[in-house]
């Protein structure tokens, strides 16, 4: 495209200002993004002493992996870490089950019941019962402190169903549940049999959300869970990051000499944590970032 | 003549329901299918807004919610006669306005912008870089600014050192709270928002763009004259629903940029109910200031919706 139209038609001097300038933002947008993150990866392989001084500015200085020691010591990190799998893969597993039973009767035209569900369904995404009737049912309902709590809350995202719903009534024909009915297709066998592996994207997408959606939770841990050896990841990381905890034990009974080297090596341990933390999901990304914008775009149709 | 009408209504109504039992009956997996999320969505999103009534009672866990004593608004009444009342209202309000007028223009001007770039891979890099964020945790969000922001060891502060000038310890300052929520909220999301506007620009006819360059129109007008009128049905569709979450002020990260000292600003309605119900156990209480919250923002959802419809075409419902 770009060579047929400078062809047949030159640039005009205006268009050629427009094009530099635009290009020239685009480059500091893409500075301020790359900036905080490349930081945070060369301040954890530095020496502790080189960013307590503010010697690192860009590349890694001095290169030492005191903090990553520390953090690979650091029992609550892999408490958190073997948590949030956990919690991942089964809220991921009953996420993908919620969403795609309910969305399939959703696509389907003969189901009387899909409007009222649907409506029953899209007014939870605006209005809510609120914080506390929420906690006082998943108290009740004996959650508290258990894996469920964490899970069951958020069984299903009504956004999501929609949009799997909208992928349904795209991508399966009428005509080929009506020739499976005659065949003597049941509608759930043919849920499994036929839809499912017609639908490898969009549950490719689910998965996605869903997984990344539990992995930085923080919300549900932070009001139903007060065992720590449940806590997710995510609240360790706001005890090592936010509110400086490791710093605190780290300087107790810590002979006086040796307390500056130890805050030293804390400030490091907080861009190791973000790294390790983050790490899962943005090895995975760069690999599945056109599946998240197909999902986006499959949702912003309006079905 | 009424009897007619009646019986006729009355035969309507049968049919209809014995239509419904024979698609219940021919279609019984379809309801068996949707069976686990309506018991979901009912148990956990209309099973809270049954026990929101506990914000008219009395609530006591040993009483139960429905055994609680009935006392009216008086929790309402209470909580606007506050002292806090009015810094909640102004603190949430602001930071999401805030955030509305710098975050929604955003993601359209880097749309735009991205949609003149002709080199498929600079435009590649940018969407991939812009978009990462979004999968950042609020946790590790937060972390980045604490770090980068500490007066101290900040990479932020060394620099303003080097520049000569005393450090700043922005997370402490009340006046700085808004700016760097509404700032570290543009950085997380602009690129994923942007992405529905991109979807939106590469659905405009590339006609209309053709017949401008022969018009001699250069690329300015054609952002405004076709790009921009083009992305408008999008926009007030979010620009309606940003609208219905004005008083949701996101309860995480405030919650964790929150700190003694800047809690002057940063205090919102939904860290509050946090700390007044769950802390503080005063469950009705916090559940009155929770409803207040929801009821506006419904309200508002609701006004601007019929709004826009009035004024353009677009609406949700």
């Amino acid at each position: 495209m770009p060579g047929t139209t400078r062809t047949s038609i030159r640039q005009s001097t205006f268009d050629r200002i427009f094009d530099v300038i635009n290009y020239g933002l685009l480059c500091i947008v893409l500075i301020i993004f790359i900036y905080p993150l490349l930081f945070v990866l060369s301040a954890s392989i530095s020496d502790p002493n080189a960013i307590w001084n503010g010697q690192v500015w860009l590349l890694p200085k001095d290169i030492s992996f005191a903090g990553y020691n520390m953090i690979f010591g650091n029992e609550n990190i892999w408490i958190g870490y073997k948590n949030t799998i956990i919690y991942a893969i089964v809220g991921t597993i009953i996420n993908l089950f919620v969403t795609i039973t309910a969305a399939y009767p959703l696509s389907r035209k003969d189901f009387y019941a899909r409007n009222f569900l649907m409506r029953a369904y899209t007014f939870t995404m605006f209005f809510s019962g609120g914080m506390i009737p929420t906690y006082l049912l998943v108290k009740q309902l004996g959650m508290l402190d258990t894996i469920w709590a964490m899970i069951i809350p958020n069984a299903a995202s009504v956004w999501n169903v929609i949009i799997t719903r909208t992928y349904f009534q795209n991508n399966i024909p009428d005509e080929l549940r009506e020739a499976a009915a005659i065949d003597g297709c049941s509608n759930i066998k043919f849920l499994i049999r036929i839809v499912a592996p017609l639908s490898a994207p969009i549950i490719a997408v689910m998965t996605l959300f869903y997984g990344v959606g539990h992995w930085n939770a923080f919300f549900n841990g932070l009001i139903y869970l007060s065992d720590r050896n449940k806590f997710p990841l995510q609240l360790f990381l706001r005890e090592i990051l936010i509110l400086s905890q490791m710093e605190q034990n780290m300087l107790e009974h810590v002979d006086p000499h040796e307390v500056s080297e130890r805050m030293r090596i804390a400030e490091t341990v907080k861009y190791g944590v973000i790294i390790v933390s983050s790490l899962p999901v943005l090895i995975v990304y760069p690999f599945v970032q056109r599946h998240f914008v197909k999902g986006i775009m499959i949702g912003s149709l309006k079905g | 003549m009424l009897t007619n009408t009646s019986i006729t209504t009355q035969k309507k109504f049968r049919g209809a329901l014995s239509s419904l039992a024979d698609n219940m009956k021919k279609n019984y997996e379809l309801y068996l299918l949707s069976l686990p999320m309506f018991i979901y969505i009912v148990v956990f999103h209309y099973g809270p807004m049954y026990g929101v009534q506990i914000a008219f009672k009395d609530f006591t866990p040993v009483k139960g919610i429905s055994g609680s004593p009935w006392v009216g608004f008086e929790h309402f009444i209470r909580f606007f006669k506050s002292y806090h009342f009015w810094t909640l209202l102004k603190n949430t309000l602001g930071i999401s306005v805030y955030s509305l007028a710098v975050g929604f223009p955003c993601p359209i001007i880097l749309a735009l912008m991205l949609n003149e770039v002709r080199h498929k891979y600079f435009k590649k890099t940018i969407q991939m870089v812009t978009y990462a964020p979004h999968f950042i945790s609020v946790v590790v969000l937060v972390g980045i600014m604490t770090t980068f922001l500490s007066p101290n060891t900040g990479v932020i502060n060394h620099f303003i050192k080097k520049l000569g000038m005393e450090p700043i310890a922005f997370l402490e300052k009340p006046e700085w709270f808004k700016t760097l929520y509404v700032l570290s909220g543009v950085w997380q999301r602009v690129g994923w928002n942007s992405i529905i506007y991109m979807a939106a620009l590469s659905s405009i006819d590339v006609q209309l763009h053709e017949a401008a360059i022969v018009d001699g129109s250069n690329k300015l007008q054609r952002i405004y004259y076709i790009d921009i009128p083009g992305i408008i049905p999008t926009a007030v569709i979010l620009l309606i629903l940003n609208m219905g979450n004005i008083m949701s002020v996101g309860f995480e990260k405030v919650f964790l940029m929150q700190n003694p000292l800047n809690l002057r600003s940063s205090e919102v309605i939904s860290t509050y109910v946090y700390k007044v119900g769950l802390m503080g156990g005063e469950f009705s209480f916090s559940a009155a200031v929770g409803l207040f919250n929801s009821v506006v923002n419904f309200a508002l959802l609701v006004i601007v919706n019929r709004i826009a419809g009035r004024v353009g075409d677009t609406r949700l419902w």
